[in-house]
């Protein structure tokens, strides 16, 4: 099949614009990424400069790969990274406009590539159970019944790849979050830390410039993993207890 | 030390009277490692404080790793290629981590996981390694549960576990189809807690192209940072390479694209010998390929032979009919037919030379005739869909989107493919390469896999270097440094270093040819597969030596990078890795050439036993390390030879 494609170029002596490709020679089992390496072929082999997109494992678990395909993250398929996305979608003589994941807080760095840092700094605010290597107990000691590790698996599924954010009007990451929150706190080990993780987690959310939550859902439904919004729930939850509950810690009163 | 010149097929193969010595602890084998740990020199936490180590790559070995070090006080710098240390490859493994906790009351225990391991990697690899990461791999599963990870549970609340290829007992711990991407999740959020806490500083988007040596030790690397282009200098008192394996070498493989050689492959350059570089893993249960535009082959989980099961047609005649228009006596299940003691459950080099033969008599299934069926038929008659679906749906609903069938509704089609590479950097008992000061970890070494790893065992691996061994093993060389100081950026190593991967990236740039990098990668990959694929012979591998040089000198030539290296430029990123994998491949024809027995997943025609590998332990039981000489055609062969003790060496039998 022939696409037109118009692609957002930006870096170098792009200012920022769509550009039209037009691409013959596309096959219905091509993945869509396969497409792109295509297109970059030619691109190549006229001496231009081919298109900047990230991705890598091209299974859908890495989180890599991104682009708002005709105004959708991750493209037309319900539950489905660009990688896994099918050319078989598209029919000969198509329009396909491929824009990168657009968000106050992931700044383009080139073409179709932009910095998705604020999600490390926001697991690093408090997204992780602080017992450092060889401080577990045995794997058995502590119960976690099947549906309570299945909820927290649900959450845990999350690739952080940004699409909640892209999605979501106000350029929100609180799926993002409210996953790692969810997935931890819903986990008896997780406990302990829970209301400080929270807390903490919500703040560097803000600090990165994402934007808040008004239940819109977009997030959800473009989300690959099919990440749920009641991980958000979750977190406004815990946010809420811990408001009531956490006190800053004075200077001191830890250790000694 | 002398070197003599010995005639491989015709080929001159320069090998060394060293002995490698892998510096084992003394002791028995169940007590080296307690041993070990009783008697290494420790660094006092004062004097952590004073040290700097440098851990490339954030995959399960590289992050574990690295926490675990800042956990402990030393000043850790980390690199990753990646936007975020979240993506590495160990993601994307899927099936599970293997431990020996028991939990089943099956029998299982360390002899026997360590047993296992050495039997499925056919008699080459090291016994007291493999025998210590029998031994931590308890240890990995409470530390992951501890972290979060959420593991699969039984109704009780307890540990669930599943099988895997090559064994008989249920030891195999497991998330959904997704247990690379917890457990990486999970040393991910402990290297994250290391960051805050300041221990630990990430370059994420810094790819290292070299390792500064100074004065005989490895003491930093150079990187390049990915966005700007700039060239670095990162200095340290050791460093650790945890940059994984190289099957992108075949081009089409189930590895990340960013996959690459060229941190090992550098390292080795500059005097880390390579350990079995032929050493490759085909993988039995992939998506088979469909057209020459495929960038990747997509792995199905060697978990679906635990319900699935592999069959052909019984006639040529059937394989254009729709599988579910075959009667079930004219189907040959070929596996449980030739292996009945372990089934479809045979290891992977087994299962995958056996799909080859069914497929080589003309009873492959598919357009190309280049795939076997795997049918869930039988497992969803008798556990229902539901229960199919709950514990393999994300792996169904992959190949759905992949080849638009129901694999619910009649069988998938797959073939093997490139998975693993057991072979990598050289390394001693301490995870050491022959580089003082550098160390290796998980799949970019070689150590504990031999010619074929078990399923379920990598992830055991990456870990077990990264928590519970380096950690110890990397304290001993550093002991001897805490009043070393600072390590200088300045020295003429440095310098020399930088300039090195300057004129390499100015060479490619100039070239200005006219074929892509691609292209040459494609390529380099066909030959890679045709002659040291899943069956090597002298002929073929000779052949391919020949068609590798000339791709090199035709790279030099003629490829085209377009672009300048002061900005973000995947296509110059992708020139330097393949200009490594080319160097790479000849080496692996040549290990492969030298390697004239069959041992695991290395099958040389020559060397058969009704189509079984036949190994030749008289002459073959070694580790063969090569060294660099400066020109990639003429390395030189060292031995380390293997010492089995603990088990006897005989002939694997799985039928």
């Amino acid at each position: 099949m022939k696409l037109n494609l118009k692609i957002w170029r930006q870096g170098g002596k792009y200012k920022g614009e769509l550009v039209n490709y037009q691409l013959d020679g596309v096959n219905e089992h091509m993945s869509f990424l396969e497409m792109l390496d295509v297109l970059n072929e030619e691109l190549v082999s006229k001496k231009e400069e081919p298109v900047a997109f990230e991705h890598d494992c091209r299974e859908g678990i890495c989180g890599t790969c991104s682009l708002v395909i005709n105004g959708r993250p991750h493209g037309p398929w319900k539950a489905t990274t660009t990688c896994q996305l099918h050319m078989r979608e598209y029919k000969d003589g198509d329009t396909i406009v491929i824009e990168p994941f657009r968000a106050k807080a992931f700044p383009v760095i080139k073409d179709l590539v932009v910095d998705r840092s604020s999600f490390d700094r926001i697991i690093q605010a408090g997204g992780y159970i602080s017992v450092s290597t060889g401080q577990a107990q045995d794997g058995n000691a502590i119960p976690v019944g099947k549906d309570t590790a299945a909820s927290a698996m649900n959450a845990a599924e999350c690739i952080g790849c940004g699409a909640c954010a892209a999605a979501c009007p106000n350029g929100s990451a609180m799926l993002f979050t409210g996953a790692k929150v969810s997935h931890l706190a819903r986990l008896p080990q997780g406990r302990p830390e829970a209301a400080k993780r929270v807390q903490a987690m919500v703040a560097q959310h803000d600090t990165e410039g994402f934007g808040n939550c008004t239940n819109i859902g977009a997030c959800e439904a473009e989300c690959p993993k099919g990440i749920s919004l009641d991980n958000i729930a979750l977190m406004n939850r815990e946010y809420t207890a811990a408001s009531f509950t956490e006190r800053p810690v004075t200077v001191g009163a830890e250790g000694a | 030390m002398a070197i003599k010149e010995v005639d491989v097929h015709g080929l001159k193969i320069k090998e060394s009277d060293r002995q490698l010595d892998p510096k084992t602890p003394q002791g028995s084998i169940d007590e080296k490692w307690t041993y070990y740990k009783g008697h290494v020199p420790l660094v006092s936490p004062a004097n952590k404080m004073r040290i700097d180590v440098i851990v490339v790559g954030t995959g399960l070995a590289g992050s574990s790793a690295a926490a675990s070090l800042g956990e402990l006080g030393y000043n850790v710098k980390v690199f990753t290629f990646h936007d975020s240390p979240r993506r590495a490859h160990s993601i994307a493994a899927q099936g599970g981590i293997n431990a020996a906790k028991n939990y089943r009351n099956d029998g299982d225990s360390v002899y026997r996981l360590f047993y296992d391991t050495i039997k499925g990697g056919d008699y080459r690899a090291r016994e007291s390694n493999v025998h210590r990461l029998a031994e931590v791999s308890a240890d990995i599963i409470d530390q992951c549960v501890a972290q979060g990870v959420p593991f699969a549970r039984e109704y009780s609340g307890t540990l669930d576990n599943r099988s895997f290829g090559g064994v008989q007992v249920s030891r195999t711990f497991y998330a959904r189809g997704q247990t690379g991407q917890q457990l990486l999740i999970g040393a991910y959020q402990a290297l994250s807690r290391q960051i805050k806490a300041g221990s630990c500083k990430m370059y994420n988007r810094h790819e290292m192209l070299d390792v500064v040596i100074v004065d005989g030790k490895a003491r930093g690397i150079i990187a390049r940072n990915l966005i700007t282009g700039e060239i670095e200098r990162h200095s340290a008192h050791a460093v650790v390479l945890a940059t994984g394996g190289y099957g992108n070498v075949f081009y089409l493989s189930t590895n990340a694209m960013m996959c690459n050689v060229t941190a090992a492959w550098r390292a080795h350059r500059r005097g880390a010998f390579f350990g079995n570089p032929c050493f490759t893993q085909i993988h039995p249960t992939c998506i088979p390929v469909t057209g020459e535009y495929q960038s990747k082959l997509t792995l199905m989980s060697e978990s679906l032979r635990n319900d699935g099961r592999i069959w052909v047609p019984k006639r040529k005649e059937d394989c254009g009919k729709h599988p579910n228009d075959i009667k079930e006596e004219d189907r040959d299940y070929y596996l449980e037919r030739i292996y009945p003691a372990f089934g479809n459950l045979v290891p992977r080099d087994v299962a995958s030379r056996a799909a080859k033969y069914v497929c080589d008599e003309g009873r492959g299934v598919g357009k190309s005739g280049l795939g076997v069926y795997l049918d869930f038929s039988t497992a969803i008659n008798r556990l229902g869909e539901d229960k199919v679906r709950e514990r393999y749906g994300n792996l169904f609903d992959m190949y759905a989107k992949i080849t638009d069938e129901n694999p619910y509704k009649q069988p998938m089609r797959i073939y093997p493919a490139v998975h693993y590479t057991m072979g990598g950097l050289w390394v001693d008992y301490e995870l050491m390469t022959t580089v003082p000061g550098l160390f290796a970890t998980g799949e970019c070494n070689f150590s504990d896999h031999g010619a074929n790893r078990l399923g379920a065992s990598a992830l055991m691996q990456g870990l077990a270097d990264g928590y519970f061994v380096l950690p110890y093993t990397i304290g001993n060389f550093l002991s001897k440094d805490i009043r070393t100081g600072k390590i200088s950026t300045d020295s003429p190593e440095f310098t020399e270093a930088e300039k090195n991967t300057k004129d390499r990236i100015a060479q490619l740039l100039s070239i200005k040819g006219n074929q892509s990098v691609e292209s040459f990668h494609r390529r380099l990959g066909k030959i890679m597969w045709e002659y040291c694929g899943m069956a090597r012979n002298a002929q073929g591998l000779t052949k391919a030596i020949g068609l590798i040089r000339e791709l090199r000198a035709e790279y030099y030539k003629d490829v085209f990078v377009p672009g300048n290296d002061k900005e973000y430029n995947p296509e110059l990123e992708k020139a330097l890795r393949v200009a490594d994998f080319i160097e790479l491949g000849e080496l692996m024809c040549i290990d492969a050439l030298n390697r004239n027995e069959s041992c695991g997943g290395h099958f040389r025609d020559e060397s058969q036993d009704n189509g079984e590998a036949k190994r030749d332990d008289e002459n073959y039981a070694y580790a063969a390390a090569w060294e660099f000489t400066g020109d990639p055609s003429d390395p030189i062969l060292n031995k380390e030879h293997l010492v089995f003790e603990n088990v006897k060496l005989a002939t694997r039998v799985y039928a």
